[in-house]
């Protein structure tokens, strides 16, 4: 099932199935976060955002914002 | 020849630049942009070369105006900052995202050194790198290992770049047909980024063989409290609380050791030389005034010494990832608390300290709004005006009117820095879309000489930098507290008076420095502004005490004193207190009341009176336009609030 970044639970790893088009979609793809790019949601900030995700063994953070142009399967 | 200093953050690249430079370094902006460009010397034989570190970056493409610096400097060849070699740091444990970065460089053509720091993190992290598969992605690229945290690899850096021919273009690129993508072309970057990616994936297979890593990774575990839900945000106010306690603790004694000692320069060289205008104004204008500036270096190097420390460890990341959804609302960023929170010990290191916030319209807000926070400077103010015209009463029986004026006095900053920020928000444009996208790197004993560093480094901003506008202000302000049009006169006229001539010698060099003081210019000014000032319920004698505490706010103390003639020897202020407590109007009225005091303690709340504030803000915004922006309306709020409380207090 394809669901985007903000939506995730904490602890799952997920494939990256695509990065939607947006201001910051270069961005995106330059900090590694590519399709077939598998990653694992690490934690979240107090108030559920910004959360923290690994991917390659090192942690990336991002605004729920930021996540949803990321779409993931399990 | 110029040598460039690149790579990603988080990467130990300042580590690098320390290790190749040591000492020899200097500060300053890159032209016209206020983005730090630290840049020192390296000898490669017997040649000279400059070293420019750049700001680190993930791509040659800007994320922000800040970032914007790496891309005019590398797409231009005719750019002043171009350079004829370049050094590229890479973090060995993360490459897939090092390199992409690496590959943009690399088909610019301009000769390199390609350094795997942080080696020794990547055998632990259990990967195995081969450095020959790597050349073959990269040919004509010298590749070489070093550990800069400590202290390895300089010498084969250097020996690379001797090794490095000028005019070496390399003979294929790294993606074909490579050309800049246009600032705009978001599409054509994320095109571009993952043709890079894909190529270097691919070829990571054959240069990084991973195991079972050696050690399990401590980070995660000591992320469980660092950014817990409770413990994160305790155990930051608790960093905090330490660092402000630390610096208003300990950096009194060597202020104070500061302070006696130009004082006893400014009375040595009154004494050695002869009398006269040379005399006054180096004794009374200009070491005065250089102490003026050096006052401030204990609290500078205090703060930056533990922001240096946070920042080396890795834990600022995580201060920004847990306040980043709180401070997103003001216009702040995560990094605006550790300079908003260190103006309450002073704004002029919180200011320094924004240069971390790399978002320039966050960074802005937070300079504008952090002369909001009460300073220490402000508390010798607060004090005398609170015994002067709060009752020692207690209210519900437990709490002391006067604390708790003093603490509304506090929250009163904070909140409208938090208010003013808002309004900052929607007022100040920018074109580039703020955002996080940061990376949380593992936690790391920081290096005691990037920190020692970086403390020398602010130190030397400021005195060289802020200290000359403070030190010229500070002479200004002398010259006309000490001149006036018909000051002579005056003085020679008390002089003849029988009151004056009944005096002991002390009262009469007190009377005499009244007269002197109420005849300068500053005088004539306080005078001419008191029908401005009025309205808020004060009369010339404070506004000559507002003018001069411009230099600092707790100048206001002595400059009343001197204006009564009453002893201010710091310690006991009830000769004052009491001196002010009959002073009355014209209409035989109260000067100092509950209104009065109260509007003058909400006006030093809100009114930039610091010249060394405005002196750093132009410093750090590389114009006169934001302090004076600033100064603007701080003052405009000031005089507002004071006139609004003195009207519903009297």
């Amino acid at each position: 099932m394809v669901n985007t970044l903000d939506h995730i639970a904490l602890r799952q790893v997920v494939e990256i199935v695509s990065v939607d088009q947006s201001p910051i979609s270069s961005k995106l793809t330059e900090m590694g976060l590519v399709s077939g790019q598998f990653i694992t949601t690490l934690f979240k900030a107090p108030f559920g955002d910004p959360i923290a995700i690994e991917l390659n063994g090192s942690v990336l953070s991002l605004r729920l914002e930021e996540a949803q142009f990321i779409e993931v399967k399990a | 020849m110029k040598i460039a200093l690149l790579g990603n953050p988080n990467t130990g690249k300042s580590s690098v630049f320390n290790l190749l430079t040591g000492l020899r370094q200097q500060v300053g902006n890159f032209p016209g942009v206020t983005v730090d460009k630290r840049s020192g010397f390296i000898s490669v034989g017997k040649v000279q070369h400059e070293l420019i570190d750049f700001p680190g970056t993930y791509s040659i493409y800007p994320r922000s105006k800040e970032e914007s610096v790496v891309y005019d400097v590398l797409s231009n060849p005719n750019h002043s900052q171009h350079p004829d070699q370049i050094i590229f740091v890479v973090d060995a444990s993360n490459l897939q995202r090092n390199l992409l970065f690496f590959s943009q460089v690399y088909d610019l053509g301009i000769p390199c050194v390609l350094v795997l720091n942080m080696w020794d993190l990547a055998q632990r992290k259990g990967m195995e790198i081969s450095i020959d598969a790597l050349g073959k992605l990269f040919p004509s690229v010298p590749i070489v290992q070093s550990n800069a945290r400590i202290g390895l690899g300089k010498d084969r850096i250097i020996e690379a770049l001797a090794g490095l021919k000028n005019t070496a273009v390399h003979q294929q690129k790294f993606i074909e047909a490579y050309h800049f993508c246009s600032f705009e072309d978001v599409a054509g970057q994320k095109k571009e980024a993952e043709i890079r990616l894909q190529k270097i994936k691919e070829a990571l297979g054959q240069i990084v063989q991973t195991k079972t890593p050696t050690t399990e990774n401590i980070s995660r575990k000591i992320d469980r409290f660092l950014v817990h839900p409770i413990w994160g945000y305790l155990i930051f106010a608790f960093i905090l609380m330490t660092i402000f306690q630390f610096i208003f603790t300990f950096a009194n004694t060597p202020m104070n050791w500061i302070d006696q000692l130009f004082s006893y320069f400014s009375s040595w060289s009154s004494d050695t030389m002869p009398p006269g205008m040379v005399n006054d104004l180096i004794s009374e204008g200009i070491i005065p005034g250089i102490g003026g500036v050096v006052v401030f270096v204990p609290q500078i190097a205090m703060l930056f010494f533990f922001i240096s420390i946070l920042e080396e460890s890795g834990y600022l990341s995580r201060v920004v990832f847990i306040m980043d959804r709180l401070m997103r609302p003001f216009g702040l960023n995560g990094k605006s608390v550790v300079p908003l929170m260190s103006s309450i010990a002073c704004a002029i290191p919180g200011i320094m300290a924004t240069r971390t916030i790399s978002n320039w319209k966050e960074r802005l807000i937070t300079i504008l709004v952090a002369p909001f926070m009460s300073c220490s400077a402000r508390i010798p103010v607060y004090t005398l005006l609170i015994s002067l015209v709060i009752p020692k009463s207690y209210v519900l029986g437990f709490f002391n009117l006067q604390g708790l004026v003093l603490f509304g006095l506090y929250s009163l900053g904070i909140v409208f820095a938090l208010l003013v920020s808002f309004l900052l928000k929607l007022f100040i444009k920018q074109k580039d879309r703020g955002f996080l996208l940061l990376e949380l790197p593992d936690y790391k004993n920081p290096r005691w000489g990037n920190v020692f560093i970086n403390v020398l480094e602010k130190v030397k901003i400021f005195i060289l930098d802020a200290g000359k506008i403070i030190l010229a202000i500070s002479i200004l302000l002398w010259f006309l507290a000490s001149f006036g049009p018909n000051m002579n006169e005056s003085m020679h006229g008390l002089s003849k008076t029988s009151v004056y001539q009944s005096m002991t010698e002390k009262e009469q060099t007190k009377a005499m420095d009244a007269c002197k003081l109420s005849n300068s210019y500053i005088g004539i000014l306080g005078k001419g502004m008191e029908p401005v000032i009025a309205p808020l319920g004060y009369d010339w004698k404070i506004g000559i005490s507002l003018i001069t505490s411009f230099a600092a706010r707790e100048v206001f103390v002595g400059s009343l004193a001197t204006i009564y003639a009453v002893q201010d020897d710091g310690e006991d202020q009830a000769l004052l207190i009491d001196r002010m407590r009959n002073e009355v109007k014209a209409d035989g009225t109260p000067v100092f009341t509950l209104a009065s005091g109260v509007s003058l303690m909400v006006f030093y709340v809100f009114a930039m009176q610091c010249m060394a504030t405005m002196a750093v803000v132009k410093r750090e915004t590389n114009s006169w336009k934001w302090p004076i922006i600033q100064l603007v309306f701080m003052g405009a709020l000031a005089y507002a609030a004071a006139w609004i409380t003195y009207v519903l207090l009297s």
